[in-house]
């Protein structure tokens, strides 16, 4: 029963993960590929570890997925935010169909 | 540093290639499902003929983000696509650990996540255009 | 003093689970780093330890992970439709939102939070007005006050009960 259930919370993140790359390969700028990738590739492997902490039960490799569970959620919004704050500084423009930039306007406004 | 010079992306989207990248998943989907590629390590274990459907599925992930990595037009998106492929990596040694029973990969799980993390930050760090201990 | 001590704990618990099984020797040795660490950073990350013994808060950070969890599990499917969908239909754009947060782990969570939410990446935090920038992939109006109540609004309620 736990092994099925392992097994379908396995395949569930497979599914997160391959659409995570897929919106990395065809979504038009870095912030919306930076959306996409993070949001479903960082569920996808949380589902995956979940998935082995199913089918392993409460031993050495279950516990370490829990706690590769706990490091993934707080380090990959981190490093999201640091990279779209990185490519902003740096230069890179929005997507010319993007509509508003706030953020743009607000460093106008400061220097 | 030099600037990027990117305009933001320019791709466009029209039906056709989208007709052709669905055909092309689902003939490498196909054929990760029925006509799946022996591994040459680890033949006779239990459950190998599911996992080894799970190891290409995450070969195919890896492939897409070193796409971006080699096509990516500024250098944040190689630097997300970098980040991405490390995550996806975790995954994989994750799902090598059950057939196999040795619990050391997803040792190598964790010390991959966290080490993608710091790499993350210091290009981060690189790409805003400060040292590192700022 | 004492956020030293729940820091060294905190890192202990890290190590066991780590370690696991645990064992004495591997136990011993966890103890000594995980003193020497938390003599080293002090009260650095955990600033208010007095907030740390109300069990009300646990509470709520339970139920703030239920819907964290289901948040994301929603976000995921959003962002497969987009994906696959042969236009991609985005309307991508920077908005700015207010939040009433003030404590610095009270924004940490926020910011994480919706970057793990449907369409929505916190760019930049703007700490002293409270203000954050939020790149939002179907962006539904630029104003601010109409983007804080479809962004912020739902976490913000139950994390203010958690952190302030």
């Amino acid at each position: 029963m736990a092994e099925t259930a392992g097994i379908v919370f396995i395949v569930m993140g497979l599914f997160f993960d391959l659409f995570g790359c897929l919106g990395l390969v065809r979504l038009p700028d870095i912030y919306n590929r930076l959306q996409a990738a993070t949001k479903c590739v960082t569920f996808g492997t949380c589902s995956i570890m979940f998935g082995v902490f199913l089918m392993k039960g409460f031993n050495a490799t279950g516990f370490k997925a829990l706690l590769i569970i706990l490091f993934l959620v707080l380090t990959s919004p981190v490093a999201a935010h640091a990279l779209a704050r990185a490519a902003h500084i740096s230069g890179v423009k929005l997507w010319r169909g993007s509509v508003i930039d706030r953020y743009e306007e607000d460093k106008g406004k400061k220097e | 540093m030099n600037k990027p010079a990117g305009n933001g992306g320019t791709e466009r989207h029209s039906t056709g290639a989208w007709l052709a990248g669905i055909a092309l998943l689902a003939v490498l989907l196909a054929v990760i499902f029925f006509r799946t590629p022996e591994v040459p390590f680890f033949q006779d274990l239990p459950h190998m003929d599911l996992f080894r459907r799970c190891f290409f599925i995450l070969f195919l992930c890896m492939a897409l983000c070193l796409y971006r990595i080699c096509r990516g037009p500024t250098p944040p998106d190689r630097a997300v696509a970098i980040d991405i492929l490390g995550i996806v990596i975790v995954g994989f040694c994750a799902i090598l650990a059950i057939p196999t029973g040795r619990s050391w990969y997803i040792d190598i799980g964790i010390a991959w996540a966290l080490q993608s993390f710091i790499g993350a930050l210091c290009l981060a760090k690189h790409l805003e255009g400060k040292r590192f201990d700022e | 003093m004492r956020s030293k001590m729940v820091r060294a704990a905190l890192c202990f618990l890290v190590w066991l689970g780590l370690t696991y099984p645990p064992h004495w020797e591997s136990a011993v040795v966890g103890l000594a780093a995980s003193v020497f660490v938390a003599a080293l950073t002090g009260s650095m990350f955990i600033q208010r330890p007095h907030l740390l013994g109300h069990p009300g808060r646990y509470f709520w950070f339970l139920i703030y992970v239920l819907v964290v969890v289901w948040e994301c599990f929603k976000a995921n499917i959003e962002v497969a439709f987009l994906v696959a969908h042969p236009k991609v239909p985005i309307r991508p754009g920077i908005v700015k939102v207010k939040t009433s947060l003030r404590s610095d782990t009270g924004l940490t969570v926020l910011a994480n939070s919706i970057t793990l939410t449907p369409g929505t990446l916190t760019v930049d935090v703007d700490r002293e007005n409270g203000v954050l920038f939020v790149h939002w992939i179907k962006v539904a109006s630029g104003d601010i006050e109409k983007a804080t109540q479809a962004i912020v609004a739902r976490f913000e309620r139950i994390l203010l009960k958690i952190f302030e």
